[in-house]
């Protein structure tokens, strides 16, 4: 059973198209990347899970219920760290803690107690003194003391200094440790990299890739530069090679990854003095659909999220 | 750069976010004062009929109260005495509002950072507003001048009443500007400026009440003099004007600027007079359920208002027995109310009864404000947080309405209990007339019902003009309660209101049927309403 099953959805905002057929599948136990350039839809997303919104069209499960008509049993066994964390200025960050808890349905004490020291967040501050930071800490720290199945967690960490990046990390690897679920919406690259089993992509208001992070890789291009003694030529009409280029006496060009071997096979002939093959980096990958690259320049604006 | 830099830059700005709001106001107030002016000249046709009403402005409390004093038996006079308190009060509750909205409110929400960034000096934050909303003050003058000049009234006694109100709105934008310094909330901002306001009504209207009759003339006594709605009066437009006294709004907004920008400068950006204190490390046990967080958010307002409706009933309980003095001196006016059928104490029951309506009336702006909260929760994102919880829509929404008509049941029977008691202290029998008053006051409650399921109902259905509809209604109720026999309006559209169906306890008897009707149609809106808000999209 998969935890989080979006299959077409559909949700407009006036003329404005937010979503346009997403698909998205989480399943149990893993940490989900879920990526996409600013305005893709993520957080529309989010909130059609968490029954804010009303999807148009298409199916959407979440831990075996519909989102929308099993809101508040639902959300017993899930918490939500939001992207924009806003408090009640005149409450202190320990009781907003214990009022998210307890309006989920209960507090673990003694983690609260352990999170707020390893966050190193002061409970008896108001929140309007709060800085973003530390009020995403209030939110995740809430969140995190629930014992739950399903952590939804929007940009949780953009806030956050290195130092508590990485306490983010090991805490969040504590809580798939204990068998819980993971819904990471992210633009840090290197946190993705380092929690998620597999990542979906979305753009426009579409996923556009989804996988593990080496299935990711596999599809896209590998880069390789050669050096040859010999001018090399013919390399263009090679099956599945792209974008050849000559550059300081070099050849750099894209591969697919299933005809690197035809590919080496072919260099060979021409006496490589050098070659570097990089595989994309994340980063890359990332880019690619972030840029558009492949169908023009369509990243900015390209979806929307209602207006804060 | 001087600390001024931006300053012209930053008021287009205010005057491009606050276009709509500053420019209903402006139109709005020449269109009353001509509407006004010319019903009160229709209503007034002759001599007599303007002196019987200078008579009875002289002589009633309840008039000397509300509508301040009379300088002589003119057309000019009636008008501004039956004009005065409404254009004044929207006056000074725009400006404040629109101070606050450009001051505090942008430093609360951050925006004042970002423009603080920008190359703008130290004070253009807090010049810029104060600009538009003096200018507005004095644009609003002027049109409401020529109004009047308009429906046929003295030119120079036309622009000294304009000149009044305005003065009034200057005044009050001066107070607010040394608010929005001291408080590190808009909301306590507001609620300070318009505690100003109230305390300033209390001292005119002791200051009028208190004040000798000489001829056709009211001479204030000298709590007027303290209030800058008392200034107002005593310019004596249509009388002998005494345009000198129009500078002393002037003074004080010179006086107020000034101490403004000095605490602005011992001030950390975002940061009040008073700095935070800290709250506890956990929770207690009550805090922790949607109607305990309510309690939490509106006990502070909730108090405030307590303690401002208890202090004005038991006032004008006081003023109610002056009625029996005032008729005791002056046989004139004995015989006048005898000729309309009445004794002494139906016009003590109809003054108290008339309290007890604008008690219910301000109580409405206390159920609109403290429901609208749930808006600047969605517009806040913090609703978002709550609703991801295992808390459902209904349940969230239902406990606002319940909490709020809680609230305000309290303060409406506040009200009539602290009424009945300043009443009874003063003629005696205070622990009767306390619980009579007090159940007169929780009638009001249906009325209240009515504009709690109006906002849930607008809250649920047109979120995105829940706040702007909400305060228009019930401004609408406001002008249709104290303009609408002015104006003349017939009856279907004083019906409109719900405040129009509140029998008028204790002048007459209590009715169940219109009470029963109320409350039905207060529930038939928050039932809209809730289903509205359980069906549409969080945040939209």
């Amino acid at each position: 059973m998969s935890v989080i099953a979006i299959d077409g959805l559909v949700k407009s905002f006036g003329a404005v198209r937010a979503l346009d057929g997403l698909n998205l599948q989480v399943e149990a136990g893993e940490v989900h990347g879920f990526l996409g350039p600013n305005g893709s839809g993520k957080s529309t997303t989010i909130r059609v899970l968490l029954g804010l919104l009303r999807g148009d069209a298409g199916k959407v499960r979440l831990l075996d219920g519909d989102p929308w008509r099993d809101a508040v049993t639902l959300h017993r066994r899930l918490a939500y760290v939001p992207g924009d964390v806003n408090l009640w200025p005149n409450l202190s960050g320990g009781e907003a803690i214990d009022l998210f808890g307890a309006l989920r349905g209960g507090l673990d004490q003694r983690r609260r107690d352990e999170l707020l020291e390893r966050f190193d967040l002061d409970p008896t501050k108001k929140c309007r003194a709060y800085s973003k930071g530390n009020r995403q800490k209030v939110a995740i720290v809430a969140a995190f003391a629930s014992d739950v199945e399903l952590y939804v967690l929007d940009e949780p960490t953009s806030g956050l200094d290195p130092l508590m990046e990485a306490v983010f990390q090991e805490e969040v690897r504590r809580l798939t440790g204990n068998g819980a679920t993971v819904l990471l919406s992210s633009h840090v690259l290197a946190e993705v990299e380092a929690l998620c089993d597999r990542v979906s992509i979305i753009r426009a208001g579409r996923t556009v890739e989804s996988g593990s992070l080496i299935e990711l890789r596999h599809l896209a291009r590998t880069t390789v530069t050669v050096e040859t003694v010999r001018r090399l030529t013919g390399v263009a009409e090679l099956p599945g090679v792209h974008e050849v280029r000559a550059v300081d006496g070099r050849v750099r060009l894209e591969v697919e990854p299933e005809h690197l071997d035809a590919l080496l096979a072919h260099l060979i002939r021409f006496e490589v003095r050098a070659l570097v093959s990089a595989p994309p980096t994340l980063e890359e990958l990332f880019l690619r659909h972030y840029d558009g690259a492949d169908d023009g320049r369509i990243v900015a604006g390209g979806g929307a999220e209602p207006a804060q | 750069m001087s600390a001024f830099t931006g300053t012209g830059r930053l008021a287009r700005l205010v005057l491009r976010r606050d276009r709509i709001k500053l420019g209903a106001w402006l139109l709005g107030t020449p269109l009353l004062g001509f509407a006004l002016a010319g019903s009160v000249s229709e209503f007034y046709p002759d001599e007599a009929a303007r002196l019987s009403y200078a008579d009875t402005a002289l002589t009633s409390v309840v008039a000397r109260a509300f509508n301040g004093p009379i300088f002589n038996a003119e057309l000019g006079s009636i008008v501004v005495a039956e004009a005065y308190l409404t254009l004044t009060l929207l006056a000074a509750l725009v400006s404040m509002f629109a101070v606050v909205r450009h001051t505090r409110q942008n430093e609360e929400t951050g925006r004042a950072e970002l423009l603080g960034a920008a190359v703008v000096g130290r004070h253009a934050l807090l010049a810029a507003p104060l600009l538009v909303v003096v200018g507005a003050n004095v644009a609003a003058a002027l049109l409401l001048g020529l109004a009047f000049a308009a429906a046929g009234l003295p030119l120079a006694g036309s622009l000294a009443a304009a000149g009044a109100v305005g003065g009034v709105g200057i005044a009050f934008t001066a107070v607010a500007a040394v608010a929005a310094q001291l408080t590190v909330t808009s909301r306590g901002a507001n609620a300070l400026a318009a505690a100003t306001v109230g305390v300033a009504f209390l001292l005119r209207a002791a200051g009028d009440v208190l004040g000798e009759r000489d001829g056709l003339q009211l001479v204030s006594a000298w709590p007027s003099w303290l209030s800058p709605l008392g200034w107002g009066n005593q310019v004596r437009a249509f009388g002998a004007e005494r345009w000198w006294v129009l500078g002393l709004p002037v003074v004080l907004l010179v006086g107020a600027t000034l101490a403004a920008f000095g605490l602005a400068r011992r001030r950390d950006l975002g940061a009040g007079l008073l700095s935070d204190r800290r709250g506890p490390a956990r929770a207690a046990a009550g805090l922790l359920s949607p109607s305990g967080l309510l309690w939490r958010l509106h006990r502070g307002s909730l108090v405030g208002w307590s303690v401002a409706v208890v202090v004005l009933g038991v006032s004008m309980g006081f003023a109610a027995d002056e009625v029996n003095d005032v008729i005791a001196e002056n046989p004139a006016a004995a015989e006048l109310i005898a000729a309309m059928g009445g004794g002494v104490d139906d016009l003590v029951d109809a003054f108290l009864a008339a309290m007890l309506g604008v008690f219910a009336l301000a109580v409405g702006a206390y159920v609109v404000q403290a429901l609208l909260r749930t808006r600047a929760d969605e517009s806040g994102g913090v609703l978002e947080a709550v609703l991801a919880t295992a808390v459902g829509r209904v349940r969230w929404l239902a406990t606002q309405v319940v909490g709020t008509v809680l609230g305000a049941a309290v303060l409406v029977l506040l009200a009539g209990l602290a009424t009945g008691l300043g009443y009874g202290l003063a003629a005696g029998d205070p622990g009767r007339c306390a619980l009579e008053l007090g159940g007169a006051g929780l009638l009001q409650l249906p009325a209240l019902l009515v504009v709690a399921g109006l906002v849930t109902a607008l809250l649920g259905l047109v979120p995105r003009w829940s706040v702007s509809l909400s305060w228009a209604v019930l401004i609408g109720f406001l002008l249709l309660g104290q303009l609408g026999a002015a104006l003349d309006l017939p009856q279907a559209v004083l019906n409109l209101s719900p405040y129009t169906h509140v029998p008028a306890v204790p002048a007459v008897e209590a009715t169940t049927l219109p009470l029963v009707l109320l409350v039905a149609v207060a529930g038939a809106l928050l039932a809209a309403g809730l289903a509205g808000f359980r069906r549409r999209d969080v945040p939209s």
